[in-house]
C-alpha cells in the first residue's frame, strides 16, 4: 500500500542549551522516594543527620521545596552504587540524596561527612556537599554548599569560604547540633544563603 | 550569550511566586571543584523497562490521546549523554495531577499514572509512552491556564548539569499568557522547549509521536577510570 505524503519536513534538531522550568507544585508523586534521604548506610562509621529549613523572603518555611545532595565519600571517592533509588546497605553509601521539605520547611539527609577534594585545578577545598534547592516560583535552581563548623582550619582556607566576608561565608558552613548538622537555607534577606554559579563552569 | 543567560531569572515578577523565592544577591562564582563537577551513574537497575510507560500501570487502558515522546539528550559540546536517567511528571488527559492539592475539578483517570523514569541509550536516545496531557488552569493571574506540558528532570554526568525543565506541544494556544513559559525571555531559547511533531516515530494504530532534543549546559569531568 502506498504511503501519502505531501509534504515532507524534517524534524529539526534543537541547537543550544535547553531552558530550566520551575520543578512547579505537583512534582511529590514523581520525584521524592523514601529511601531519598539515605545518603549512608544506618550503622556506617560517622553517619549524621544532616536536616534544615527553607525559608522564602518573607522568613516563612517553604513546605513544597525538594532539596538534593551529592557528595565524595570519606575518602573522597564519589560513588553511586547500589544507585540512587536504593537505601544503600548498612555500612554502605551512594554520595546522593533527595528530600523533599514538609509542612514546615524542613528537610533532611542520613550521610557522612566526606573528605575534603580539590578543586579542578587541584587546590585544596574544606570539606563540603553540593546542594541544589528546587521549588514552586523558582524558574530555576538554586545551588550551594554545605561546609562544617567544625573543620574551622580548613574552613579558613578554603578557596571559596575565604573569598566572601564573614555574613556571607556564616551561611554556608552547617551547625553541629544532636542529630548531626543543621543547614539552614534562606532565599532573600541580609542573612541570605550564598548561591553559587555553576552553569558557567 | 552563555546558558545563565539563556535560562529564566529567580525573578519575573509576572510569575508572582517568584517574588519572595528569588535569591536577593548575586549569584557567587566557586572555583570549579570535583564536586560540582561529578555526578551519580547510572545503570539498568535505576529503572524498570515499564517505568517507561505511563499507560500501563493500571487495569485497563489510559484516556487520552496515547502518545510517544522521544529524543536525544547531548552536553553542550554535541556528545550525547549516555546511560543518564530521565524523570518525567505530568498531568492527566483532562489536565489533572494524581498530586493531593491539584484541586482543579477534572477527573483523575485510574489507568494513569503521571509519572516515569528512563536511562538514556548509547547514543544518548530516551523514550517514553504517555498520554498527550491536557492544559490546566492555576491561580497566577485571572483566568490563567498552563499551557499543556510535561515536566522533565535529568542528571546528565555532573551536577552542573542537572537540569529541570517542562516539554511543550507545538502551536498550543495558551503560550501567550504563560509566565513560567514566557519566563524564558530569550525567544529562541524559549522555542526550544516545545517538541515538534514527529511522524517518523508514530506506531501505526496505535499512538502519535513527539521529539523533543534537550541539551544540558555545564561542563563535567570525566574521570581517568571512564578514559
Amino acid at each position: 500500500m502506498t504511503e501519502f505524503i505531501y509534504e515532507v519536513t524534517d524534524v529539526p534538531v534543537s541547537e543550544g542549551v535547553t531552558p530550566w522550568q520551575t520543578v512547579g507544585p505537583f512534582f511529590h508523586y514523581a520525584l521524592p522516594y523514601d529511601d531519598g534521604p539515605l545518603v549512608a548506610g544506618e550503622s556506617r562509621e560517622g553517619v549524621f543527620t544532616l536536616h534544615g529549613y527553607v525559608y522564602d523572603g518573607q522568613g516563612d518555611p517553604i513546605p513544597d521545596s525538594l532539596v538534593e545532595i551529592w557528595q565524595a565519600d570519606e575518602s573522597g571517592d564519589f560513588v553511586s552504587s547500589p544507585g540512587i533509588f536504593e537505601a544503600p546497605p548498612a555500612d554502605g553509601f551512594r554520595g546522593f540524596g533527595r528530600s523533599a521539605t514538609d509542612t514546615d520547611g524542613h528537610y533532611w539527609f542520613r550521610t557522612v561527612k566526606p573528605a575534603a577534594v580539590p578543586t579542578a585545578e587541584g587546590a585544596a577545598q574544606a570539606p563540603h556537599i553540593a546542594m541544589s534547592m528546587f521549588a514552586r516560583g523558582m524558574l530555576r535552581r538554586v545551588v550551594t554548599r554545605v561546609y562544617f563548623d567544625d573543620e574551622s582550619a580548613a574552613n579558613e582556607s578554603d578557596p571559596l569560604l575565604s573569598s566572601l566576608d564573614a555574613t556571607e561565608s556564616t551561611t554556608l558552613v552547617a551547625k553541629a547540633d544532636a542529630e548531626g548538622y543543621r543547614f539552614d537555607i534562606r532565599l532573600q534577606g541580609a542573612d541570605q544563603t550564598v548561591f553559587l554559579d555553576v552553569a558557567a563552569h | 550569550m552563555t546558558a545563565q543567560e539563556l535560562d529564566p531569572p529567580y525573578l519575573f515578577a509576572d510569575y508572582t511566586s517568584t517574588v519572595l523565592r528569588s535569591p536577593g544577591k548575586a549569584l557567587v562564582m566557586p572555583p570549579a571543584g570535583l564536586s560540582e563537577l561529578t555526578g551519580p551513574k547510572f545503570g539498568s537497575g535505576d529503572v524498570r523497562d515499564t517505568d517507561a510507560d505511563l499507560t500501563v500501570h493500571g487495569s485497563g487502558e489510559a484516556i487520552g490521546e496515547r502518545i510517544i515522546v522521544h529524543g536525544t539528550v547531548r552536553d553542550s559540546y554535541g556528545k550525547p549523554v549516555r546511560n543518564s536517567l530521565v524523570e518525567v511528571w505530568q498531568a492527566n488527559a483532562a489536565g489533572r495531577y494524581i498530586h493531593k492539592l491539584d484541586q482543579h475539578p477534572a477527573p483523575l483517570d485510574p489507568n494513569f499514572v503521571g509519572a516515569g523514569r528512563a536511562l538514556t541509550d548509547d547514543e544518548g536516545h530516551y523514550r517514553f509512552t504517555t498520554i498527550k496531557p491536557g492544559p490546566y488552569p492555576w491561580g497566577n493571574h485571572h483566568n490563567a491556564w498552563r499551557p499543556a506540558h510535561i515536566h522533565f528532570s535529568l542528571f546528565g554526568r555532573a551536577f552542573t548539569q542537572r537540569l529541570v525543565t517542562q516539554m511543550y506541544f507545538p502551536g498550543d494556544p495558551l503560550f501567550f499568557q504563560d509566565p513560567i513559559f514566557n519566563g524564558v525571555r530569550d525567544e529562541a531559547a524559549r522555542k526550544r522547549m516545545i517538541s515538534h511533531y514527529d511522524h517518523a516515530v508514530t506506531s501505526p494504530a496505535w499512538a502519535t509521536g513527539y521529539r523533543f532534543d534537550i541539551v544540558l549546559g555545564g561542563a563535567a569531568q570525566t574521570p581517568m577510570e571512564e578514559s
